[in-house]
């Protein structure tokens, strides 16, 4: 595992750590939890609420923001700064809180809808600017708060209220999308795995730029079931493609199933290992400067019914962040040309005087 | 040779030619020079918004007018006294806004079969008697360029493009103007490229040395330095000035400016202009689109900074959310509308002044917020640090309104002593401000300032004061979710009541009527205020009375304003839109108010508004003019004051 003193480039360099030990108490808010019973967002919320302790930051330097989506209320369970804004827009107004406040974690909640439909232009120009927060994308398929209409990663051909006879929309693939977009941390995990959601958050906290994580998180209302490959015993080791950085990928019952790549095209395909041998399979490399490896890895993903994806940190590079190449241009200006002076400002250029 | 010199008190000139003739930058070398030599001046580019369209086409064609008078002025002026058309175009395309007898200056150059029917002329105006009427200086400006500038070896194209600075000199010697600012300003440019350093210089002086020693000019004239306050001067456009304001607020309040912003014309400038100041801290951050610059803003806002985001309309449109956000956030933001011509794209170049009404309603439900105007160039500065105060002061999104006109147009402004600039307090929140039930303290964000109505401003980073907001209805005081009915409507009230309570700090209306007895009130806002300030001084040179006063506040408005409107037994509202100003008066203060309105996307002539409000004037003379006699009888106290 990655941890923040293992890289060279830690997301939370500037923020002030906290003076006493921290609880999973200490950050539950007085707002009583609304969401649908049996809702994924619950077991995120707990594993974000156990996990902030560990970071052992100061809570009130601890900033969420959301837009607009059952995810959205995330903020207000949580006793840190936080903001419920408006739909799609929660990338845009974390940018601006980053890049004003370098002694803030700053944190975005958003789902399928809200990141992907709405809100898609700020998520892509988010993740090439790199700016240092991380992004927590609840994706159940499906648009919850609005009942039930089929969002963008909803598979083709999805029967909701809106789609009848069932969507004629290609999903996207956020983890591909991402990539696409120049994102130089991309993850993926699932709500009900607490120790891995709790593993992906840490590295995720831990990068200095824009993380992404993809959360597979099940809608009980009106999408469930949708990652039921992922959790029931019987199926889930041979949907789950774990990505371990530095190692083969392989999995299934037994470990009989393998990744490999096709080394003339360059794609990915899933054999039997016993049929190339454990020596052919893929090495993941999460540190790859090229994102092709990947954004192919993220193409093993079945773009219909979910029966298998790989799960883990796709990609983890270090890149200057926008945030801070941005201040640095401030702290040069200031040191190369001095604070700056009101009176000399207005009285640059062509000036006369009256008297 | 020494030839005459005759004393004028004001010229107006208009410079026009193909848009990358640079008739904008030779506009701005005259207006610079013209300051220096302590002119008072006003200021009207007018270009397309195609960046090159055809060259020789009318569409092609852009303009820069000058006014300078040895007086206070306060628009660019009417029709120009001289022009100066760089090809048939912009000859074709400004002809018809000249008096009789004025003054022609044409480059001959382009005057061929080919150019001249593309600019809509069968026949060479030059030939066929249509310019009888003016004074014509038809001169090859273009070959004489090119021949003063040979040595240095550049492509004729190249060579000919110098032809600006030729007419910039010759302009400068038939007005006396001083040398020294334009060539400065030519050493400095084009550092880097000596070649074409000393070709504009040459082109400049050759100009000069043409109007000096051909016969084609007579007399050459002079504009006296116009008396103005004593203090220090520069020449500045809105846009700059709205730009030093920011900066200004930002060092008064102690606070980093925070631009986040998308180009649209004609606010660009802004952008352009903050990304060089960030040794003030200033921060400016380019989005991918105009509700991200927004929403950047106002995520800087909540983490403590001064934030700000600069558009026109249509990105007003876009913002409006955002907006919406920021009025139930109570955060403080600065939203500046530089207005063009709508709806929709447009005249992106061209001013208006018909956001009035989106910036007053254009949100869903119940979203007030303060609105100010500047009304000069100048003015900006000033109007940019009072929205930041009331933006900071009540914790509130602002809208500051300028226009194309106003963002462009350039004035000479006196500088202010900084010690005379409003002090601004952010007073972030820095501990509990409610104590529980239980005796704890605890912080509650939406509890007020019980004089100002403001919640507290906490930042991030301040212990003990995390909380939560979002667009969703607060309770009041507490700050949490609440869909109680009772305390929604006790919130929309509140919210009103706060922006309306602004009112309290922005003093009362200014009338400018010397001897109390005008019948007649002239309102206005924002750019037009040159145009009609021009305008009641043309009235009252004819010995009407006539009162005028001028809104900075359209939202609140000042507390007194109902009872100025009363006052006079007519108003006249001019604006740039359909009667936006007007509407708002009528419905808040029951004034039949009339409206004089156009939407052509320049400012008002002066003559016209000025022919408008006498007649108003005179029609209250008339016996005939039942309405006026009913005023009277109905309100006597009405009549005088």
């Amino acid at each position: 595992m990655t941890q923040q003193t293992d890289l060279p480039f830690p997301g939370l360099r500037d923020v002030p750590v906290a003076d006493t030990a921290q609880t999973r108490k200490d950050f539950a808010s007085d707002q009583e939890v609304r969401w649908c019973p049996g809702c994924g967002d619950y077991a995120v919320l707990a594993a974000v609420q156990s996990f902030l302790p560990e970071l052992g930051l100061k809570r009130e330097n601890i900033a969420f923001v959301s837009g607009i989506g059952c995810a959205a209320r995330f903020p207000y369970y949580l006793d840190t700064f936080g903001m419920h804004s408006i739909h799609g827009r929660a990338p845009a107004i974390a940018t601006g809180l980053a890049v004003a406040r370098p002694d803030l974690s700053v944190w975005v909640v958003t789902g399928d809808g809200d990141a992907l439909s709405i809100g898609g232009n700020h998520l892509i120009h988010t993740l090439r600017r790199n700016i240092n927060m991380t992004i927590l994308l609840f994706n159940n398929r499906i648009y919850g708060l609005t009942k039930g209409q089929y969002s963008p990663t909803s598979e083709t051909g999805k029967v909701t209220k809106s789609t009848p006879m069932g969507s004629v929309d290609t999903p996207f693939n956020p983890v591909s999308l991402a990539l696409g977009a120049e994102a130089t941390f991309v993850a993926r995990t699932i709500d009900s795995d607490r120790k891995h959601l709790t593993s992906v958050l840490r590295a995720a906290a831990a990068h200095r730029g824009t993380s992404l994580v993809e959360i597979y998180q099940n809608c009980p209302i009106f999408n469930d079931g949708a990652f039921e490959a992922f959790k029931d015993h019987e199926t889930r080791d041979d949907a789950i493609v774990p990505l371990v950085h530095g190692e083969r990928v392989r999995f299934g019952v037994g470990h009989r199933l393998g990744v490999v790549r096709d080394a003339v095209t360059g794609a990915f395909d899933v054999v039997p290992v016993a049929e190339v041998g454990v020596e052919a399979l893929h090495v993941h490399d999460a540190h790859a400067e090229e994102p092709a490896a990947a954004f192919g890895l993220s193409r093993l993903t079945m773009p219909g019914h979910l029966d298998r994806a790989p799960i883990g940190i796709f990609r983890q590079v270090e890149r200057p962040t926008y945030d801070d190449l941005a201040r640095q241009q401030v702290a040069t200006a200031v040191q190369g040309q001095g604070a700056g002076d009101l009176h000399a400002l207005l009285h640059a250029g062509d000036i006369w005087s009256v008297t | 040779m020494t030839k005459q010199v005759l004393q004028l008190d004001r010229v107006i000139i208009r410079l026009a030619g193909d848009s990358g003739d640079g008739m904008q930058l030779t506009g701005d070398r005259f207006t610079q020079e013209s300051a220096v030599l302590g002119n008072d001046l006003s200021t009207l580019p007018n270009f397309p918004a195609e960046i090159r369209a055809p060259a020789g086409t009318l569409h092609g064609v852009s303009s820069f007018q000058v006014h300078f008078a040895d007086h206070d002025i306060l628009t660019p002026g009417d029709a120009p006294d001289v022009l100066v058309a760089m090809n048939p175009a912009a000859l074709h395309a400004n002809l018809d806004d000249l008096p009789k007898g004025a003054t022609v200056i044409v480059d001959t150059h382009d005057f061929t079969a080919r150019n001249l029917s593309r600019a809509g002329y069968a026949e060479s105006p030059l030939d066929d008697g249509a310019l009888d009427s003016y004074a014509v200086h038809p001169i090859d400006l273009t070959a004489l360029t090119v021949q003063a500038v040979k040595e240095f070896g550049l492509s004729r194209k190249d060579a000919a493009r110098a032809k600006n600075m030729f007419a910039l000199g010759l302009l400068s010697w038939l007005y006396g103007r001083p040398q020294e600012p334009t060539t400065a300003f030519i050493e400095r440019r084009f550092a880097g490229v000596p070649e074409i350093r000393d070709a504009n210089l040459t082109a400049f002086r050759a100009g000069w040395n043409f109007g000096e020693t051909t016969e084609t000019f007579a007399v050459s004239y002079e504009v006296k330095p116009a008396p103005m306050a004593t203090g220090t001067y520069r020449n500045i456009t809105g846009n700059t000035a709205l730009s030093y304001g920011l900066v200004a607020a930002g060092v008064q309040a102690g606070l980093p400016v925070f631009l986040g912003s998308y180009p649209i014309t004609p606010a660009s400038d802004i952008l352009h202009e903050l990304s060089k100041h960030k040794r003030f801290g200033v921060v400016t951050f380019q989005a991918e689109d105009e509700i991200a610059g927004i929403g950047a803003a106002l995520g800087a806002a909540f983490g403590g900074a001064l934030g700000v985001t600069t558009t026109s309309g249509p990105g007003v449109a876009l913002k409006s959310e955002t907006i919406g956000l920021a009025v139930m956030l109570e955060l403080p933001l600065l939203i500046c509308d530089i207005q063009r011509g709508g709806p929709s794209t447009g005249l992106p170049t061209r001013t208006e002044q018909a956001d009035l009404l989106q910036a007053m309603f254009g949100r869903n439900g119940e979203a007030p917020l303060p609105i100010v105007a500047p009304r000069s160039p100048t003015d900006c500065f000033d109007a940019a640090l009072e929205a930041v105060r009331i933006a900071v002061t009540y914790r509130t999104p602002v809208i500051l309104l300028s226009d194309g006109y106003l963002a462009n147009g350039s004035e000479p402004w006196r500088l202010p002593d900084l010690a005379s600039l409003p002090s601004i307090s952010p007073d972030f929140a820095t501990s509990p401000n409610h104590r529980a039930d239980d005796g704890t303290q605890d912080f509650w964000p939406y509890l007020r300032d019980p004089k100002t109505l403001a919640r507290p401003w906490a930042v991030p980073g301040t212990p003990g004061l995390e909380h939560r907001i979002g667009g969703l209805e607060k309770a009041e005081g507490h700050g949490s979710i609440s869909y109680d009915p009772t305390n929604h409507d006790l919130m929309v009230r509140t919210r009103q009541a706060k922006v309306d309570g602004i009112a309290a700090s922005i003093g009362t209306t200014e009338v400018d009527d010397p001897d109390g007895l005008a019948r007649v009130l002239v309102l206005g806002w924002g750019s037009t205020y040159g145009p009609i300030g021009a305008a009641v001084r043309q009235v009252r040179a004819t010995g009407e009375r006539v009162a005028q006063a001028h809104l900075r506040h359209l939202n609140p408005f000042p507390a007194d304003l109902g009872a100025v409107l009363r006052r006079y037994d007519r108003v006249l509202v001019p604006e740039m839109n359909l009667g936006q100003l007007s509407m708002l008066l009528r419905a808040r203060y029951l004034v039949d108010v009339v409206g004089y309105n156009a939407v052509r996307g320049l400012p008002f002539q002066s003559g016209e508004l000025a022919d408008a409000i006498a007649d108003l004037v005179r029609s209250l003379d008339d016996p005939l003019d039942a309405r006026s006699r009913q005023h009277q009888e109905a309100s006597p106290q009405g009549v005088r004051r």
